[in-house]
């Protein structure tokens, strides 16, 4: 039981003595400890899924109470089933990869302590959050993981660009939070308790399906996974967050963060099957994400915010697949996603590392021979990314898909937005690697990745080939799907639909067949790209709603509007004051008159009232 | 114990004013050394204590409910004794003033120059009137100790504060002493109200028997509303508060928002509340409402400051508005939230003033445009900040998250709509504590500047307000048991008319 609490509290310890150590821990002591600790951490979870894996057990872990009023008492504890296990492994095992990776590619940053501190924490935060037991602790690593992810964001703290764009991370994905945290207070009202079994069970025995309290309650928590998990509305902070080094990239996007939304819808599946309602709001939120994520990918240039967009698109697939009710297999993207996506931001790394920090994918070109390793990643990750067949993503998403088809009455709308997101995946990923690895260079490599590079390259790319082929632990957590026959010819489409984006892909930008620059003269064809560009111009959107009035109010306010009332209480005293200083004019004659009229006054009143 | 433990902070300060004339640095250390006498003495006699003791329910107004009690005839004729008390509640704030007490003068080590002598007298006479109001079961004792911490602190500010200090000293006294003396009509009123065949009595346990009720009641009831929530302070009688922390000296500002802004918070949950049940349940929407816009407006206007203390002081005004909000909800998980964030409140804030203070003292200036990238220079500094920051914006695993979440959680069971706007503090709240980091600590570094880091006595006092928070928001319970036989003896009293809150909110509420 022991390795079970070394394995958050490993990646904490150091994090807590590379902070300690204020920077003046030598290089190599530094990357021992960040990455050697994550390397630990993996290989207790890897001992502790072997057992798991022969047994079955579900663990359960408790350290103490955290605190207890009346009944309301969470605990400090784990709760340890197949679906722990899988987020575990991935978590780690991705982790150490990434951090291996680090060690080479941030050996030059001045503040290689700091990197690995933070990394470590993030790392520790995400393991909270998947082993957590109740809502609490959850929320412990969940707003931990937004923390990590804005100090890692703005690791270069000296841009105030990097500043901006992590600040927007914590700020987007706490408004997402806000709204989980009043579904834990509403869960606590209402059901007594935040463990997460129990409480599933409290709202079976009292709920019905389709209630309004449980579509309520899976609602806000629905709010904190699109925040956390960059879906729409919420997704604007993601593109942003490349801002950071892009290993953090690489965490973010494949291990940690962002899948954090679809672990805790699947994990509080029993709540969601109780809301109809918001299950088919969370395949719509979904579908539109993937969709304009998609379309987003395919216009821009950066090799990083490609990346960002289509990590966007792939996480709408899986709440897609929450939505149709196959959380399974939303999990099982989710596993090879991190496979694939920790191999494409890495191998991006490696270019942006060899090529002098350039981004723009129009100045690369050619990089086919010159970094052999890389461009294999590249279209290893890419076919994956596309689920080309027999890639990994290859057999989740074709599960998605067919879930979705299956589905009564709205499945084959969501069948056919997510095969038509499918087809742009083919695009936008073979856009990028058609115009980086072939054609004439335009950049020079200046070096080329050593072993702690390329090893995690290579065996992320293994990984995202076979990845399809490991069978998840998932039974006995979820529900068991249904299991629709379904038409041979659709199986055919969802298998064909990728290659002819590969197909369209070469056409416009290897084989030249079809003229981008042909496609883009027409003035609304130009609009429409630079609408995509600009991400559908959301964050112009949001700043005119939110940022810009908030400023303007806070502008407005600075100087303490309250302070007029007692400025006007100051004002009224000092014109009385004034006012009664004129009888206190020193002169006697004034007095005496004064005297006499009071006199006067007083005779009358008393002769008034005489009998 | 408790009258010789006021006296000898009293004495001290004497001590230490004259100790001025051997050496200008004897006088800090007089402060130390009382201190840790009174933490030791304090510490002494609750050994003396048996330990079920602790766990029994306590009710107010029954002398063995209290841990400690004394009482000394003082002025008979009117009914007015030196009568304390000591329960969990009163220990546990004791005890913060103690510890703050301690940072306050190490946040001020070297920077006090003029007379420090009677600087650190009048730290130690403010320690000594905030002890006695946290101890004081006699509501005349009560009103004297009141006064007796705003002066000293009205002359912190008035002698050792920054450029605009006369004018904000005397807006701190105006307001308090105002509310003060409304108190003080109030305590009358109470006292003769309740008078019987013994004469009249300011006791607490004899006034809780014999409370106006109705119009009167109300009446009496915002009288010390008022004073307290000026004190707290609640919108919109917080005006004060910005100018006086902004202006007064670091260890002036520590003590104030660390536990001067506490004893308005005790005084509406030891007084306010049990002696006016019926009237604090009608008047509950409106102190919760004040609480939402102190949270939210609280926010907004520390956002819009350049000033770094005065930012710090406008996230006070939204911090306590939580605790309004949880004094008012009245059930043990928001009582248990609002007595947390007034400890991990004074804790994250006096670090965040001590900061203000470190950078004023290095860079002369306390305006964020003229800041920026310190990070570079002082990696210490920065980080501390950090934490503090992320403190003070409500992360898990530090107190005031703790705190906010168990405010807000009991809230929602009175009031959802309620818990959902002051929910907005905690995005607000993210959004100023983050601009903070920004503007001083990130950014383009100034390569020109050369500012010293954290030293040895700062990252020290730095180090232990950090395990606080840690301690405080990773495993609370040993305060909750601490306090939770105060609230189980007040919760009944008032179980009956605060029955009918849901009720009175949702006619209030869309």
């Amino acid at each position: 039981m022991n390795s079970i609490v070394l394995i958050p509290l490993l990646p904490l310890l150091s994090a807590a003595v590379l902070i300690l150590s204020t920077g003046k821990m030598p290089r190599t002591v530094a990357s021992l400890m960040g990455a050697g600790s994550i390397g630990l951490s993996a290989l207790c979870v890897a001992l502790l899924a072997s057992s798991f894996l022969a047994d079955g057990e579900i663990r359960e872990l408790t350290l103490w109470t955290w605190m207890s009023i009346g009944d309301f008492s969470p605990r400090i504890a784990f709760y340890i089933d197949g679906l722990t296990i899988v987020m575990m492994s991935v978590i780690t095992g991705i982790g150490f990869l990434i951090h291996l990776y680090s060690i080479e590619f941030m050996w030059d940053d001045e503040s290689l302590c700091r990197y690995f501190a933070y990394m470590n924490l993030f790392v520790a935060a995400m393991l909270l959050l998947v082993m957590a037991d109740n809502l609490l602790l959850l929320y412990l690593g969940w707003e931990g993981v937004g923390l990590c992810s804005y100090l890692l964001v703005g690791f270069w703290y000296r841009d105030p660009d990097n500043g901006a764009a992590a600040r927007k991370a914590f700020i987007v994905t706490r408004i997402g939070d806000t709204a989980m945290a009043l579904g834990l207070f509403l869960l606590l009202t209402e059901l007594g308790t935040l463990d997460i079994q129990p409480l599933m069970v409290a709202a079976n025995t009292q709920w019905q399906t389709g209630d309004t309290l449980p579509v309520l309650a899976t609602a806000l928590l629905l709010g904190g996974a699109v925040g956390k998990s960059a879906q729409l509305p919420l997704h604007t902070w993601l593109p942003d967050a490349m801002a950071g080094p892009t290993p953090v990239s690489a965490l973010i996007h494949a291990a940690t963060m962002v899948t954090a939304g679809v672990y805790l819808i699947a994990r509080t599946y029993g709540l969601f099957l109780l809301a109809p309602a918001t299950l088919e709001a969370v395949a719509w939120i979904g579908l539109a994400t993937l969709l304009i994520a998609a379309f987003a990918a395919l216009a821009q240039n950066d090799i990083k915010r490609i990346l960002a967009y289509s990590t966007i698109s792939q996480i709408g697939y899986m709440f897609l697949a929450l939505g149709v009710g196959a959380f399974a297999s939303g999990i099982f993207h989710l596993v090879t996603h991190a496979f694939f996506k920790a191999l494409l931001f890495l191998a991006a790394g490696a270019v942006i590392h060899c090529l002098h920090h350039e981004h723009n994918i129009f100045r690369m070109g050619g990089l086919r021979s010159r970094l052999p390793v890389v461009f294999a990643s590249f279209v290893i990750g890419s076919a994956a990314l596309a689920a080309l067949p027999f890639t990994s993503g290859f057999y989740s998403k074709d599960a998605i898909l067919l879930a979705a088809w299956s589905l009564q009455d709205i499945g084959p709308w969501l069948w056919a937005g997510g095969l038509l997101g499918a087809l742009l995946t083919g695009i936008y990923s073979f856009r990028l690697v058609f115009i980086v690895f072939f054609g004439e260079a335009r950049t020079e490599p200046d070096r080329q990745p050593g072993w702690k590079m390329a090893g995690p390259l290579i065996l992320l790319c293994v990984l995202s080939i076979v990845g399809g082929w490991i069978a998840l632990p998932l039974a006995g957590v979820f529900p068991a799907a249904e299991s629709h026959p379904v038409n041979h010819s659709v199986e055919w489409i969802s298998i064909g639909v990728p290659l002819l984006g590969l197909l369209l892909a070469y056409l416009m930008f290897l084989g030249g067949q079809i003229s981008v620059d042909k496609l883009l003269s027409a003035p609304m064809a130009r609009r429409l790209v630079d609408f995509w560009f600009s991400g559908w111009r959301f964050d112009q959107l949001y700043d005119l709603l939110w940022v810009k009035p908030y400023k303007a109010i806070a502008h407005w306010w600075r100087n303490e509007p309250v302070d007029a009332l007692y400025n006007g209480i100051v004002a009224a005293s000092q014109w009385g004051h004034r006012r009664l200083l004129i009888l206190q004019n020193g002169e006697l004659r004034w007095y005496a008159t004064i005297m006499v009229l009071g006199l006067v006054l007083l005779l009358a009143v008393m002769l008034r009232n005489a009998p | 114990m408790m009258l010789q433990l006021i006296l000898l902070l009293l004495v001290a300060g004497v001590v230490a004013w004259q100790a001025e004339r051997f050496s200008s640095t004897l006088p800090r250390w007089v402060t130390v050394v009382a201190v840790l006498l009174a933490l030791l003495m304090l510490i002494a006699n609750l050994g003396g204590i048996p330990a079920e003791r602790f766990t029994l329910v306590s009710y107010p107004g029954e002398p063995q409910g209290w841990l400690m009690y004394s009482q000394h005839a003082w002025i008979p004729r009117f009914g007015i004794s030196l009568e304390f008390g000591m329960d969990g509640l009163s220990l546990l704030l004791l005890l913060l003033t103690l510890g703050l007490g301690l940072v306050a003068v190490v946040s001020s080590w070297d920077e006090i120059e003029f007379k420090p002598g009677l600087f650190q007298a009048n730290l130690l006479w403010t320690l000594a009137g905030v002890a006695g109001v946290f101890l004081a079961l006699d509501l005349f004792l009560f009103f004297l100790f009141w006064e007796v911490m705003l002066i000293p602190m009205y002359l912190l500010i008035a002698i050792w504060g920054h450029e605009k200090r006369a004018y904000a000293a005397m807006k701190f006294f105006i307001f308090t002493q105002v509310s003060g003396l409304l108190m003080l009509l109030s305590i009358v009123v109470l006292a003769f109200q309740g008078a019987g065949e013994d004469g009249i009595s300011f006791s607490y346990s004899d006034l809780l028997a014999s409370a106006p009720t109705g119009r009167a009641g109300m009446l009496t009831m915002l009288g010390f509303f008022i004073a307290f929530t000026v004190k707290l302070p609640g919108f919109p009688f917080h005006t004060w508060l910005p100018d006086a922390h902004t202006q007064a000296p670091t260890a002036g500002s520590v003590l104030l928002a660390g536990i001067l802004l506490k004893t308005g918070a005790y005084g509406l949950l030891r007084f306010c509340i049990p002696l006016f049940p019926e009237a604090s349940m009608q008047f509950a929407p409106v102190a919760m409402g004040l609480g939402v816009l102190g949270i939210v407006y609280g926010a907004i206007l520390a956002f819009a400051q350049s000033d770094f203390k005065r930012l710090v002081a406008y996230s006070s005004v939204s911090h306590m508005g939580f605790v309004l909000l949880g004094l008012y909800a009245w059930n043990s998980l928001a009582l248990q939230g609002a007595i947390m964030q007034m400890v991990a409140h004074g804790v994250s804030t006096a670090a965040l003033f001590m900061m203000a203070g470190a950078l004023q003292h290095r860079l002369h200036t306390r305006d964020m445009f003229r800041m920026g990238g310190l990070w570079q220079q002082a990696p210490r500094m920065g980080a501390c900040a950090m934490f503090f920051a992320v403190a003070s914006l409500g992360l898990p695993g530090m107190g005031n998250f703790v705190a906010e979440f168990l405010v807000l959680a009991g809230l929602f069971a009175v009031s959802p709509w309620m818990t959902a706007a002051a929910a907005l503090g905690l995005i607000t709240a993210a959004v100023y504590s983050l601009w903070m980091m920004q503007q001083a600590f990130q950014g383009r570094p100034d390569n020109n500047r050369e500012m010293a880091d954290f030293g040895v006595r700062e990252m020290s006092a730095m180090l232990v307000m950090m395990a606080v928070l840690l301690g405080l928001g990773l495993y609370p319970q040993p305060l909750f048991d601490l306090t939770q036989p105060v609230l189980e003896g007040l919760l009944p009293r008032m179980s009956e008319p605060m029955s009918a809150l849901p009720r009175l909110l949702s006619e209030v509420s869309p």
